[in-house]
């Protein structure tokens, strides 16, 4: 058996009014990708933070043991001494700075008050080289993609003498592609003697990856499942351990749904970048979707998905615009505002819910209303009594947990707020409804959740575009896909034909045609 | 139930600044042997700090945005009140120039609301060139003098001279004079009538709806907000009667709670300052939000105008300097978010008492006027730091 690293002995971790980790028992061997799975809040990051010296000892109960020793980490730079190196979900570069200048940010080579910029960009390189990173070091972070901005993560983890790497969700924001390079790269240091701790969502990967998957369910680690074995362990088994029951379906049916007549119609769209004007980001794309329809778009990061929705929506993204929309067989024109295309009853669901979405710092009755005012007031003047009735019924229909719709969005959960950003466009009444990357970045339980509500959407004829760069959930949830590369449709399928060897089929061949 | 039960804790997180006044309130009122609950006291109280809760109201919308702040305010008072007064000085007619005061007021905040909301320059440049201009042109205006104003009328409305009171028109029907003053009474009366009302109503609502919102909490608050209106009102009774310029400052306040509370402009304010790119998403045009935040302070600067020409029977040169910031501390004391999005009417107002209890009662007390600015700096600077340690622990 091999050296034991890192032990975490009954940690217990307390907020007030929450014991967000009860007794958790934790054991990473030396040498080996042990990955931590669990639903949103079950207590994964919160146990990351008390190991990094996030929250300092003396604030939780437990031991930590490395190399054998019990360490007190009162600051993430006690941990990083020792070589545990955390890499957030949430990208921490400075987008203006060069890449060798945000590697040493907070870890300057030579003098504090005089730093060495020839051994920064040296050693810079020398570690963008161990990420298969072929950049300067002198490149700006801003002029690289977010693919190679998470490699300048593991870049500047390496550059602290990393001998313990913690990844949180380190894909969660990549494409298959990206992804499936940065797994191979952990396989890769895994080799050279790397211990690393993966938290994710995306079970097919940790089942890749991982040589032990540990559940975390209400802040207690239930089970550590062995990945040693020939076959990969099924994603079934991992869901178990997390529900804590067998999830059948991940896919809910949709059932008596008539598909209808073309509700709206895409031709010829081409959008250029409001920075770079001579940049296409959407290049010639025609579509349609038919009420009652859910019409998934499938495409890598970058592909040019979020910008299409949103140049259809009231021209939110984007300069020289070019192109038709037709709703209900009629052209529209919507230059103005997102204020037109609501009027129009399209519905924008964004994928970055904290950023372009919710309004954190406002209750869920207030962020309810917003996109529909108008409904709940007269005058302008707000009817309190009728708004609080509109959150009220849509927190019941969606399920959202919260003991009060007075609550701020803040103090939800993921799961919770994409209830809370859906609840929003569902009341603003529209009848195309565009969804972002509708489920990123939560829980098996809170997915299932919300395609059942998108199920219902299509039921209610509602036409509905679904962008995701999960194939499962476009294989699962769509009528008919389109697949998006590089800014352009490279392929349309029926789903029933659809498998996802087909579609990474259509976007290699779109991508050496080109 | 037991979810809506507070926490002591969470208790004073919540009406720190209350229970700050409070104490301040207590302290001096001890400090000075009760002089500063005395009915002349609490006149002055009123008097002197009516342009703060007016100038106060128009920058919480302005702080609600993302807390952008106007630094013009100061000088935009003083410009509306220099040509209020040399239009009045030249015998044009009273109402004309309170007109054309409130019209100069509105105009340049539209004015720099455009470079804001437009064009997008930053709030604090914009409004520090106003700052700039206004200043200047208000010396132009008067020639570098002061100029009086002789118009009874308009200083008995706006809180000038001795004669700044609300009539009793209830003695003078009855034929009986003396004190107490009986139509300040009624008016007093009246407000907490309407407030006990209203809460009456929330809670019948809150009740039909099933919100659960501790009852005894809302009744508790009700009977001592009303018993503080009645205690300010019985004083002033016992004085010279109602001050006009609280008519203002009621007024102001009332409709800037409604705006914040009730409509979907207030809706929008809060919403762009807590997520502009969410709100404009949600088909919110948010340039019409600023704009509208910086054209109501600007009306709110030439009211302030018109208070402050009255209080001092004219206007000097100089007036107005230091206002935007006795308006941006008030906001921030009463728990305005430095980053927008937060922040109520009801807050601003505790902030702004509680600072102008804090002037008086060091001035009775005789505290040095440079010892004066010191604490004031302080009470600003702990207010926030309070406000940003009990947001951490939260999290």
């Amino acid at each position: 058996m091999a050296n034991i690293l890192l032990e975490m002995r009954h940690i217990t971790k307390t907020f007030p009014g929450v014991k967000a980790l009860d007794n958790v028992n934790f054991q990473v061997e030396e040498g080996e990708i042990h990955a931590l799975v669990g639903e949103n809040g079950a207590g994964k990051s919160t146990l990351m933070n008390v190991l990094s010296g996030i929250y300092p000892y003396g604030t939780y109960e437990g031991d930590i043991v490395y190399n054998g020793k019990v360490c007190k980490f009162n600051t993430i730079k006690d941990s990083e001494k020792l070589g545990i190196v955390i890499i957030h979900q949430e990208l921490a570069l400075v987008p203006e700075m060069t890449i060798g200048e945000n590697m040493y940010l907070g870890n300057e080579r030579g003098h504090r008050l005089a730093i060495d910029w020839n051994t920064t960009y040296s050693e810079a390189d020398k570690y963008l080289k161990m990420v298969g990173l072929s950049e300067s070091s002198k490149t700006q972070v801003k002029d690289i993609g977010t693919g190679k901005q998470q490699l300048v993560e593991i870049a500047k983890a390496l550059a602290k003498q990393a001998k313990l790497l913690i990844l949180d969700e380190p894909t969660s924001s990549l494409n298959e592609e990206d992804s499936r390079a940065l797994l191979d790269l952990m396989l890769g240091f895994k080799k050279q003697g790397m211990t690393m701790i993966i938290i994710s969502h995306k079970l097919n990967e940790v089942a890749y990856v991982a040589d032990k998957i540990t559940v975390v369910r209400d802040g207690a680690t239930i089970e550590t499942i062995d990945n040693h074995g020939t076959e990969p362990v099924s994603e079934e088994r991992i869901i178990k351990g997390m529900v804590g029951r067998e999830m059948t379906n991940r896919f809910p049916k949709r059932e008596n749904v008539t598909i209808g007549d073309v509700m709206m119609e895409v031709d010829d769209w081409t959008v250029h970048h409001p920075l770079y004007p001579e940049r296409k980001v959407v290049d010639n794309v025609s579509m349609y979707v038919r009420k009652g329809e859910v019409v998934g778009i499938y495409g890598l990061m970058g592909a040019g998905r979020t910008e299409l929705a949103m140049s259809i929506f009231g021209h939110s993204y984007g300069v020289n615009i070019t192109g038709k929309l037709k709703i209900n067989g009629k052209e529209v024109h919507l230059k103005k505002s997102a204020a037109d295309a609501i009027k129009h009853k399209i519905a924008y669901v964004t994928e970055d819910r904290k950023g372009n979405g919710l309004v954190l710092s406002q209750s869920i009755k207030v962020n309810t209303s917003l996109a529909h005012l108008d409904a709940v007031s007269s005058h302008t003047v707000i009817d309190g009594d009728k708004e609080y009735a509109v959150a009220e019924e849509y927190r019941e229909k969606l399920k959202t947990k919260t003991p009060t719709v007075e609550q701020l969005v803040g103090n939800l959960s993921g799961g919770n707020q994409q209830k809370v950003l859906l609840a929003k466009w569902m009341f603003a009444e529209p009848d195309i409804m565009l969804l972002d990357e509708p489920t990123r970045g939560i829980d098996v339980g809170a997915k299932y959740e919300i395609y059942c509500i998108i199920n219902d959407l299509a039921a209610a004829g509602k036409s509905v575009v679904m962008i995701s760069s999960e194939l499962p959930e476009v294989l699962g949830m769509s009528d008919r896909i389109y697949i998006m590369n590089e800014g352009r449709f490279v392929g349309e399928m029926k789903a029933s034909e659809a498998t996802q060897e087909k579609i990474m089929a259509v976007i290699l061949q779109s991508g050496r045609g080109a | 139930m037991n979810e809506n039960r507070m926490s002591v804790g969470a208790f004073f997180q919540k009406y720190t600044m209350v229970i700050a006044l409070v104490a301040v309130v207590i302290f001096f009122a001890i400090a000075t042997g009760g002089n500063s609950l005395m009915p002349g006291s609490i006149n002055n109280l009123i008097s002197q700090n009516g342009y703060v809760f007016v100038l106060a109201a128009g920058m919480l919308l302005c702080i609600l945005t993302g807390g952008n702040i106007d630094l013009s305010v100061g000088s935009v008072v003083c410009f509306t009140a220099a040509v209020g007064c040399v239009m009045m000085a030249s015998k044009i007619n009273m109402w004309i120039a309170v007109l054309a005061m409130l019209a100069i007021g509105l105009l340049i905040g539209t004015f720099q609301g455009f470079w804001i909301a437009k064009l997008r320059v930053p709030a604090f440049i914009a409004t520090l060139s106003g700052m700039y201009a206004f200043r200047g042109f208000s010396n132009v205006v008067l020639g570098g003098f002061r100029v009086d104003i002789t118009n009874e009328q308009f200083l008995i409305l706006f809180g000038g001279g001795r004669e700044c009171y609300v009539p009793d028109f209830i003695r003078q029907w009855t034929g009986t004079t003396g004190k107490p003053n009986l139509t300040c009474l009624a008016i007093g009366a009246i407000a907490i009538l309407v407030y006990v009302l209203m809460t009456v109503r929330k809670i019948m609502v809150q009740r039909k709806l099933n919100i659960h919102q501790s009852i005894p909490g809302q009744v508790i608050t009700t009977v001592l907000i009303s018993g503080v209106i009645g205690f300010i009102v019985w004083q002033l009774s016992n004085l010279r009667g109602f001050p006009t310029v609280l008519i203002w400052i009621a007024l102001v306040l009332g409709i800037y709670q409604y705006i914040t509370t009730k409509t979907a402009m207030g809706r929008h304010l809060y919403a762009v300052g807590g997520n502009e790119k969410a709100t404009a998403l949600s088909g919110v045009k948010t340039r019409n939000v600023y704009w509208f935040a910086y054209a109501s302070m600007g009306l709110m600067a030439g009211l302030a105008g018109i208070l402050t020409a009255a209080r001092a029977k004219g206007i000097d040169p100089v007036y107005g300097e230091g206002y935007e910031m006795d308006a941006i501390a008030s906001c921030f004391i009463g728990g305005a978010s430095a980053y927008g999005g937060i922040g109520k009417v009801s807050g601003m107002i505790i902030g702004a008492v509680l600072m102008g209890v804090i002037n008086q009662g060091m001035n009775m007390v005789g505290v040095d006027s440079n010892l004066q600015k010191v604490v004031k700096g302080l009470v600003l600077l702990g207010a926030v730091v309070f406000d940003v340690l009990s947001k951490r622990q939260k999290r």
